[in-house]
């Protein structure tokens, strides 16, 4: 009964999407949805980050580097999904839906496995060796990409297609998957096992002392994260006509830190916000390119001092909006 | 035989540049168990402050001449250089670390990730982001032993280099700023109850750990002959991999660490590949981080709640 609740709520929640998605198309012009798409795609990688940096308190600084995986992966797999899933389905806008889906999924998978190798043996110590080796990982993997032959190099990798790759990416894709992947890493920041992340936040000897697998833990929220930056990678590809190295460098990463400092580290709405701010600030500073890193530098610097636990610290919106106190919500900067 | 000895020179040189940025990133650990990210930020101002203070002391006169500094005016730009690193370092420490030295450990963390993106975003702006030819303030002179190419540009680096580290060394270990300096890594709340202005040691750590990444600039214009507001990222990676292969927090680690790292790249240049030179290092300290975390010469430390 209650799956059959489930169900129907989700059913509505895309049916609400899809008409969104037709306002949408109707009331903007192209650069305005394009905003409103990278703002949504800006949120998964918000909101993914937010669970390894502010819940779990380990921090990295090379999602960028997960990202690309998750973009290449996708593209990859999409190309050569497309040609068995055509042949047997006849192309349409189900076949596509489901090559897309398939490769989002695969590229996840990818970026995941690579959240693993890096996590592992950094995660075993303090969490910040976690930010030395995803910076160096980011950088490695730009230049593995670089010198990729059969992804294209410095070039990048557009599939067999002249034409580049297929734009399957639109709202409704961009918006399901930010509800999905908003809900699920609410339910797990919110479940036991995200108590016991932010136990290790707080205190990981202490955690440790009350049997909290802590190492597992870590590794398993940090492939999380990396997944959810392959969904959000995989969707950037396909919003444009191919995947490119460059698109993947070391500022990308610096601008999910921002989105969750700005917000809040440890606070999912925080996030949300963060990655909205992220995606409208960088076209109003368009003019200003060379100044936008100075600035967010300065950000990040300002607001550690004046505010550590940013805009919202580790509470949620909702929770505020209730004027209901969460259970215990305490900022990272509130426990010494 | 012969291609192996060159590539070990080459990689000691290297590896001596190496070690010097690294001293700065084990001393500032050792006391405030902070990964100083804006490290390789100040080796870079410390190559720029050489170029600009090397082109202001009319470098491109001898250069026209074929020739080097004079000796008094090679090590005039190396002053400057580093006492100007030294102020930077200085500066950095209080106004973004010391507000938040008792904050937990993310923030801190932050800051110095935001500081390092700040100096070099800032750099390109000031300095432009092209790659400047770093001027001649040795002209290079070639000399073969048993096969071997060896320059006194290299010979100078390993030598200057190791005069710094001995400095240091005995600097750490005969004066009362030094002797405290290992107090307070030991505990530093123990420090401050013996009377020790802390403010003060870490202050001097911060100038002297800027000062030594600044030498390692020069040192490193004069060896790549580039240099550009981006090269203390990926040096300041490599070095910080040499402090954690030495063991975090111990000066003969790093140094021993920055050879090894500088060994270690040039080989891979040399043998495997040059496109690989830049991967190694992170290979290096993924297997440290798994086999030996406290690294070669490091101290195995009970962390307590």
């Amino acid at each position: 009964m209650r799956a059959a609740v489930r169900l129907a709520i989700a059913a509505a929640a895309l049916l609400a999407i899809y008409g969104l998605q037709l306002g949408v198309e109707a009331g903007f012009t192209e650069y305005v949805q394009r905003i409103i798409l990278l703002a949504g795609i800006n949120v998964i990688l918000a909101v993914g980050l937010n669970l390894i940096n502010g819940t779990t308190g380990q921090f990295s600084i090379g999602h960028a580097g997960f990202m690309a995986v998750g973009a290449y992966g996708t593209a990859f797999v999409g190309v050569q999904l497309a040609g068995p899933v055509h042949a047997a389905l006849g192309s349409g806008a189900f076949s596509d839906a489901l090559v897309f889906n398939l490769a989002l999924l695969a590229g996840a998978l990818f970026a995941g496995i690579f959240g693993l190798i890096v996590g592992m043996p950094s995660l075993r110590l303090r969490g910040d060796y976690l930010a030395v080796v995803t910076l160096g990982f980011g950088e490695i993997i730009r230049i593995l990409f670089n010198n990729a032959t059969f992804l294209g190099s410095a070039t990048g990798y557009s599939g067999d297609d002249p034409s580049g790759l297929p734009a399957y990416t639109n709202f409704f894709w961009v918006f399901a998957w930010v509800a999905a992947i908003v809900i699920l890493i609410h339910n797990l920041t919110f479940s036991q096992t995200g108590r016991s992340l932010t136990a290790i936040r707080e205190d990981e000897i202490a955690a440790e002392a009350m049997a909290t697998p802590t190492t597992r833990l870590k590794v398993t929220a940090f492939a999380i994260s990396a997944a959810t930056a392959g969904i959000a990678g995989g969707l950037f590809a396909h919003m444009q006509a191919g995947v490119r190295p460059e698109d993947f460098r070391f500022e990308r990463s610096i601008d999910m830190v921002v989105m969750i400092i700005v917000g809040g580290l440890g606070s999912i709405s925080g996030a949300i916000l963060g990655g909205i701010f992220v995606a409208v600030s960088l076209e109003l500073m368009r003019d200003l390119q060379q100044y936008r890193l100075v600035l967010y530098a300065l950000l990040l610097i300002v607001i550690m001092i004046v505010r550590p636990q940013g805009l919202l610290g580790a509470r949620e919106l909702h929770h505020l909006l209730r004027r209901k106190k969460p259970a215990k919500a305490t900022t990272p900067s509130e426990s010494a | 035989m012969t291609q192996f000895l060159q590539q070990i020179i080459n990689g000691l040189s290297l590896g001596s540049i190496y070690a010097l940025i690294a001293l700065g990133y084990t001393m500032v650990y050792g006391i405030l168990k902070l990964i100083n990210f804006a490290h390789g930020e100040v080796f870079m101002v410390g190559a720029y402050t050489g170029f600009y203070a090397a082109g202001a002391l009319g470098v491109a006169g001898f250069e026209a001449q074929n020739q080097g500094f004079p000796w008094y005016l090679a090590l005039l730009v190396l002053i400057i250089a580093m006492a100007a690193a030294a102020l930077l370092g200085v500066t950095i420490e209080f106004l973004a670390y010391r507000p938040v030295r008792s904050a937990p450990r993310l923030t801190p963390l932050i800051t110095a990730i935001g500081v390092s993106l700040f100096l070099q975003n800032a750099g390109m702006l000031l300095f432009s982001p092209n790659p400047q030819r770093y001027p001649a303030i040795l002209s290079e002179v070639r000399f073969e032993l048993f096969g071997v190419i060896v320059t006194n540009i290299k010979l100078t680096i390993f030598a200057v280099a190791l005069c710094l580290m001995l400095g240091l060394h005995l600097f750490v270990q005969k004066t009362w700023t030094g002797r405290a300096m290992r107090a307070l890594s030991f505990n530093i709340d123990a420090a401050k109850l013996m009377g020790i202005d802390t403010n003060q040691v870490i202050r001097s750590t911060f100038a002297i750990g800027s000062g030594l990444a600044a030498a390692g600039g020069i040192l490193f214009g004069l060896d790549q002959i580039t240099i550009n507001p981006l090269m203390g990222v990926l040096t300041g990676l490599k070095a910080f991999v040499a402090a954690v292969l030495g063991g975090i927090g111990s000066i003969p680690g790093a140094v021993v660490g920055g050879l090894l790292i500088g060994l270690a790249e040039q080989l891979t240049a040399g043998y495997l590949s040059p496109e690989y030179r830049d991967a190694i290092t992170f290979v290096i300290l993924i297997l440290i981080l798994l086999l030996k975390p406290e690294g070669l010469l490091g101290i195995v430390r009970v962390e307590k709640v």
